[in-house]
């Protein structure tokens, strides 16, 4: 709406605006032509066809138009678009053929050092870097399609990169076949929302020193390693799905160094591991879903002061793994579908603690090999007496209030 | 050895032990399926039950049926018949009358509930050729050990002691050692020692259809290598094939030797 609103302030008070129509019957007949010819605020219409341009450079306040998603071929030369002027919009374009470089990261769409940009329904296909924001701030990244066909991580880029830019909206995007789906570096008060990353070589997310980030109800399936949230704080993540993250190193979620952050109504599904913790402290769990994972929780240590409450877990292999003795962290009212104690006083509690760590998920942190021995009698019998009286496990770790019913 | 394979197996029909077989896994199976009404996840139920109760079931039958047919085994040695025959028939028969309450048993049910339907066919198939093979394999020992021992509680005491062994001790064991050798590499050890051990190999088998995202962790990889490709099943159902060929050949080699 803001935008919105910006734009017809512009067409109020530059009236003298005009509109370069662009095809191969025009009088313009490329776009780099049309950026050079054009004025300030002014707008190229792009028309339906095929243009095999590179390295055009918008540098003042434009909005490139396509029209019936008109096809910039790169012929894999190098970067395609590159913007250095505040206030460009770039609208319906089929990008292809980014040149792919071992020395300089070409995008299809790269913005340097510009404000209030927006990139709008553009679809990538062939490509190194997708849209590249480099110190811009205040910008948009609204329903894209970028369609990558990476193969190797040495030699692809990542979908959507933010570096160094703060306050910049990426929603309803659909991103695969690239190495990180969308990469954020240094950069703050950026919203994620509604995104699709999927198929990705990497990462679905990837998070790095960006503070103060949100992002709420993407669909993460099928990443290489899952998503990645490293050396961040007060992140919140709200209503994202992580599913079917499955290999030998693959997880939901990675936390590494994170503190302060909120993490409540995801659903964790069918992955190796749903969330793997790692010097991540006072964090907040609440009203997550943990389905048919491997592992939901898995601790690596140095976590602490980190609270689980109202959460589901159903069905994993194993509900919590830790590898050490101690614990700092709370587990109230979940919902665990192991568990097996009763509700005397029906008041939907169980009367009896839960203890989500098995003593089998200790012996598999040490020896991985054991998992072959998963399901089988000796186990279940380890496990039950290791759960009458814990003595490899962390015996404070343990859920006073287990509730008899899921939480919705 | 057809005719006495006949005799045995309407002598078992008729009485009345297959028939509780029989009717435990109908129950069993209509309940898990109401309970759940989920196919799938009744399969994985089952799979626990499958994997501790018929190696259970079939060591306890097989020596309970050879000591209670002893007689009639005499008599039938008194014949002019093959003594591969005898002792073949007479197995033949406890482990097809078993293996046919469990297939049919739980066949049944899950028929009725839409098995063709559901997308669990194979896993279920699977779990019913594993439980089968499992059937066969411990009667085929249970008679081994019946034959070895003419003390009926020493061959009690024998049968039971290997069910536990094989079912509870052999984990324990495995378990201790890649412990202790856990510097080592210890992959191609443990996909051996589950190949020697038949109610493992069943499980592993099963688990893999099954529970797949959590063995695709680290070493996870190895063994749905191995398993999970179709030349692993292969490997896995020859295995199972021999260890019900090999107690049987046993069993006929040490029953004509057997002085009476």
């Amino acid at each position: 709406m803001r935008y919105l609103l910006i734009y017809f302030l512009f067409f109020n008070t530059f009236l003298s605006a005009k509109t370069i129509p662009i095809c191969s019957d025009c009088e313009v007949k490329l776009v780099s032509d049309g950026v050079r010819m054009a004025s300030d605020f002014d707008t190229l219409l792009i028309k339906k066809g095929t243009y095999k341009e590179f390295n055009i450079l918008i540098d003042k306040p434009l909005t490139l138009l396509g029209e019936n998603y008109p096809v910039i071929d790169g012929e894999d030369q190098g970067e395609i678009i590159r913007i250095v002027s505040d206030n460009v919009t770039v609208d319906g374009l089929f990008i292809i053929n980014v040149g792919t470089s071992y020395t300089s990261d070409y995008a299809a769409i790269r913005v340097v050092k510009s404000e209030n940009y927006l990139i709008q329904n553009v679809v990538l296909e062939k490509l190194f870097f997708g849209i590249y924001l480099e110190k811009s701030n205040n910008g948009k990244v609204y329903h894209n399609k970028i369609i990558g066909d990476a193969v190797d991580e040495y030699n692809s880029g990542n979908g959507i990169q933010l570096w160094y830019s703060h306050n910049v909206v990426v929603d309803r995007n659909i991103v695969q076949g690239v190495r990180d789906g969308i990469y954020l570096e240094f950069s703050d008060n950026v919203t994620i929302n509604n995104n699709t990353s999927a198929n990705n070589l990497r990462y679905g997310l990837h998070f790095m020193f960006s503070n103060d980030d949100v992002y709420t109800n993407n669909v993460f399936e099928n990443n290489g390693a899952g998503v990645a949230v490293m050396f961040s704080k007060r992140i919140k993540m709200i209503g994202n799905t992580f599913r079917k993250n499955w290999g030998t190193a693959a997880f939901g979620m990675l936390l590494k160094e994170i503190n302060d952050a909120e993490i409540s109504g995801n659903t964790f599904e069918e992955n190796t591991i749903g969330i793997n913790i790692e010097g991540s402290n006072r964090i907040q769990y609440t009203n997550n879903n943990f389905i048919k994972n491997g592992w939901a929780v898995k601790v690596l240590g140095a976590c602490y002061t980190n609270t689980f409450t109202k959460n589901n877990f159903l069905y994993n292999s194993f509900d919590i793994s830790y590898n050490s003795r101690l614990n700092d962290n709370v587990f109230d009212q979940n919902f665990w579908s192991d568990y097996t104690g009763y509700d005397l006083d029906k008041n939907g509690v169980g009367d009896v603690p839960y203890r989500p760590v098995k003593l089998f998920s200790y012996i598999v942190n040490k020896t991985p090999e054991t998992i072959v021995l998963l399901r089988s009698l000796f186990m279940d019998i380890i496990d039950f007496s290791e759960k009458v009286s814990p003595v490899f496990t962390p015996d404070n770790l343990l859920d006073v209030n287990p509730l008899m019913k899921q939480v919705l | 050895m057809l005719k006495i394979l006949k005799y045995s197996f309407y002598d078992l029909i008729r009485s009345r032990w297959s028939y509780v077989y029989f009717l435990f896994y109908l129950i069993l199976g209509f309940v898990l399926l109401f309970l759940n009404n989920d196919v799938s996840k009744a399969v994985i139920t089952l799979m626990n039950i499958i994997i501790i109760l018929v190696p259970l079931i079939g060591t306890i039958f097989g020596v309970m049926y050879y000591y209670n047919s002893k007689e009639f085994i005499e008599l039938l040695l008194a014949q002019p018949i093959k003594r591969s025959s005898i002792f073949l028939g007479q197995y033949l028969g406890v482990a097809g009358s078993l293996t046919l309450s469990l297939v049919l048993g739980l066949g049944i049910p899950f028929v009725l509930y839409g098995l063709f339907k559901s997308d669990a066919i194979f896993d279920f198939t699977l779990l019913l050729v594993t439980g089968a093979f499992l059937t066969m394999i411990f009667t085929a020992l249970s008679f081994n050990i019946a034959l070895s021992n003419e003390n009926k509680i020493k061959g009690f005491g024998y049968a039971v002691l290997l069910w536990l062994f094989l079912a509870v001790i052999y984990d324990g064991l495995f378990l201790m050692s890649l412990i202790i050798f856990k510097e080592y590499p210890l992959d191609s050890f443990s996909l051996a020692a589950t190949m020697f051990n038949p109610i493992d190999l069943s499980r592993t088998l099963i688990l893999l259809k099954l529970d797949i995202s959590a063995l695709l962790g680290y070493t996870g990889a190895v063994f749905k290598q191995f398993f999970g490709t179709n030349q692993g099943l292969i490997i896995s159902m020859l295995m199972l094939v021999l260890w019900t060929v090999v107690p049987i050949w046993r069993l006929v080699y040490k029953s004509k030797k057997k002085d009476f």
